[in-house]
């Protein structure tokens, strides 16, 4: 593939997912990747390697993660669109770091492409895994923001869209795809550059004099100054007030602080929150999945509609923050959902959550294989007629 | 003191935030003689404070990015050197300095000031060389000499110290010197030596902390620690940083590495030309 020193290369191409994913990332103004390698992931580092120089950014392979993201969260700061991608046990190694960047707002971007774990565990097998420790790995109280792509397409579509949602709240987001989304190849179409959504973090209008670098406006989210603009501004991971001091003794800062990193999220999730509906109007009896087990979802629906099983599909592309809403609207009109998920139970949490009293099937798969259409139909057959 | 004497101004004021003020630090401490000697480098290179950036880590040291009037940030316990390495990467107009503490540069951060050395990344690194934990109440660190008392060696230290100079200049940096904080003048010296320097660039600056290290070490005050630095300290300029390791009778201080490298940033751009050009 031709890609001599262009931002965007619009087109039809083939490429596997973590290509895509640099691509988007490169579409989106992302000039900035530090990282590690890690299977497998790694191949989003390579592309970047040989692009981002190419359109005057910054490719550097760090000593380890905690490295990878401390040098992301940096590049931000200094007013650069920056990311890494990592597999689990490099986004272990992370987990301090995003905690900085959601205590000092710092936008950025961090693609987990999941394996088997815990521990090593399965570096070239797929894995739904890590979807809790994206939502809660760093300690403390904090809202963040996830998506699933489920194809090499969504791979380049949801990059951008995890750059665009991360500047506009000044907040980490995460990428969760798994090992064959990221392997796979697939027809990828790149837009022209002008068709492109590129949302850039919003810049203070107060002078630096007044400038408060943690004064939110009423979406909750303050601007953001950056280094060498003249602002003279501090953020620190302590607890601070709006001017960024350390407010490490009082509750009322605590409170206020704690309580708008998590609101300037929850309260926008209307926002933030995609979901793709397919035959949901009449169904009786539902899937709810994201990423790769999506697929294999939707043709166990199509089947099902086929003998006469009223099935439909919820596939999240947000998981962090949980569609509620939208899955307990769907919940409240089926006689019950069906989680198919790589992993042993962490999505269909929050899905028994939300629906209450209608029923939830869980399946579960571990290793190498993504479920077969056929084992979800199973699940959906027996609402058979 | 007369209240026009309370009314000047200090001369380093616009260095400071002085809404930040009273600091943190401990009657005595060494770090406010590393603040005021890192105010009067950049006061002296008339630097522009728009284009500085000071990155700390976690203890005591590390508040002092609150304190400085530029653009700053505290990060993680252990990772300055990597937050400011994409700082300086992604702007490279910006100085980078960061200044923290020997635990956390040299314990949970070391990999990261290896490796930053290594690659030659043009950022300056002062470190306040206290030989403890301050901010967790004295516990030994990577630089404890043998046999300190510490809350957590209450037998005495029985772990060999980081040399730090050696190990910078073993890892590849350009400039390296250590010196006292009773050495205000040579140590501002070096501070505006590594400002101007392209490349990584460490400055070891040994500091007293009376409070937490030296009233355990029968040096009670700030006065008796610095007597201890006036009488070890001994000042070879250029001499093997390998035979620099500190005692309680020797502390060699002095430059130790001054030489030229094209640093990271360099060689990035040349790559980046090069590309746009064929």
């Amino acid at each position: 593939m031709e890609t001599k020193n262009k931002a965007m290369l619009s087109g039809q191409h083939f490429m596997n997912g973590d290509v895509a994913c640099a691509e988007g990332a490169i579409a989106v103004g992302c000039r900035f990747f530090a990282g590690y390698p890690i299977t497998p992931a790694t191949e989003i580092a390579e592309r970047m390697a040989r692009r981002l120089p190419q359109v005057s950014g910054v490719y550097i392979q760090m000593e380890d993660e905690l490295a990878s993201i401390a040098a992301v969260l940096g590049a931000s700061n200094a007013g650069t669109k920056a990311m890494t991608a990592t597999s689990g046990p490099g986004f272990s190694l992370m987990m301090e770091n995003i905690g900085l960047a959601v205590m000092t707002e710092t936008p950025c971007v961090i693609v987990d492409i999941m394996r088997g774990g815990p521990s090593t565990g399965q570096p070239t097998m797929p894995g739904q895994q890590d979807v809790m420790q994206a939502r809660w790995g760093s300690h403390g109280d904090y809202e963040i923001i996830a998506l699933t792509p489920s194809s090499v397409q969504e791979m380049f579509d949801l990059t951008i869209e995890a750059f665009n949602l991360s500047e506009t709240y000044r907040v980490p987001t995460f990428l969760l795809a798994d090992e064959i989304i990221g392997h796979m190849w697939e027809r990828v179409n790149i837009p022209s550059a002008k068709s492109i959504k590129v949302v850039n973090r919003k810049k203070p209008v107060t002078p630096p004099s007044e400038y408060g670098p943690f004064k939110p406006d009423e979406d909750l989210v303050p601007p953001m100054a950056c280094f060498g603009e003249g602002y003279r501004f501090h953020a620190t991971g302590l607890t601070h007030d709006e001017y960024g001091r350390p407010k490490t003794d009082s509750a009322e800062v605590q409170q206020d602080l704690v309580q708008r990193l998590c609101e300037k999220i929850r309260r926008n999730s209307d926002k933030i929150v995609k979901v793709d509906r397919v035959l949901l109007e009449d169904a009786e009896v539902a899937v709810v999945a994201y990423g790769i087990a999506s697929r294999a979802a939707l043709s166990a629906v199509r089947k099902a509609r086929a003998q006469g099983i009223k099935a439909g599909l919820l596939r999240l592309v947000t998981v962090w923050p949980f569609p509620d809403k939208q899955v307990e609207e769907v919940a409240q009109k089926v006689k019950a959902l069906v989680v198919p998920e790589m992993n042993y139970g962490q999505i269909v949490r929050e899905v028994r959550r939300v629906a209450k009293e209608t029923p939830v099937i869980f399946l579960s798969k571990l290793g190498e294989e993504p479920h077969k259409p056929l084992e979800i139909l199973d699940a959906l057959g027996e609402f058979r007629k | 003191m007369t209240k026009k004497q309370l009314e000047m101004k200090h001369p380093y004021e616009r260095f400071l935030r002085k809404e930040r003020m009273p600091h943190i630090w401990c009657e005595g401490c060494g770090n406010g003689i590393i603040l005021n000697c890192f105010a009067r480098a950049l006061d002296e290179l008339d630097i522009d404070l728009n284009n500085v950036v000071v990155v700390s880590g976690i203890g005591c040291i590390g508040r002092i990015s609150g304190y400085v009037n530029a653009d700053s940030f505290h990060t993680t316990h252990g990772r300055p050197i990597a937050f400011a390495t994409g700082a300086k990467l992604a702007k490279p107009e910006l100085k980078v300095v960061v200044i923290s503490g020997d635990g956390d540069l040299f314990a949970i951060g070391g990999n990261h000031f290896i490796h930053a050395a290594r690659r030659n990344v043009d950022i300056k690194v002062i470190c306040a060389n206290n030989f403890v934990y301050g901010m967790t109440g004295g516990q030994y660190g990577p630089t404890t000499p043998l046999e300190a008392w510490t809350t957590t060696t209450p037998y005495g230290n029985i772990e060999q110290a980081f040399n730090l100079v050696h190990l910078a200049a073993a890892s590849g940096a350009v400039y390296v010197a250590r010196w006292t904080a009773l050495h205000v003048r040579r140590l501002t010296e070096s501070i505006k030596k590594a400002l101007q320097k392209e490349g990584f660039s460490f400055v070891e600056v040994i500091s007293q902390c009376p409070e937490i290290y030296g009233r355990h070490n029968k040096m009670k005050t700030a006065i008796s620690m610095m007597k201890w630095f006036k009488e070890a300290s001994e000042v070879r300029n250029f001499s093997d940083p390998a035979k620099a390791d500190i005692s309680p009778s020797r502390i060699i201080v002095g430059e130790f590495v001054d030489v030229e490298k094209p640093s990271y940033g360099r060689l990035l751009r040349e790559m980046k030309a090069k590309l746009q050009t064929e």
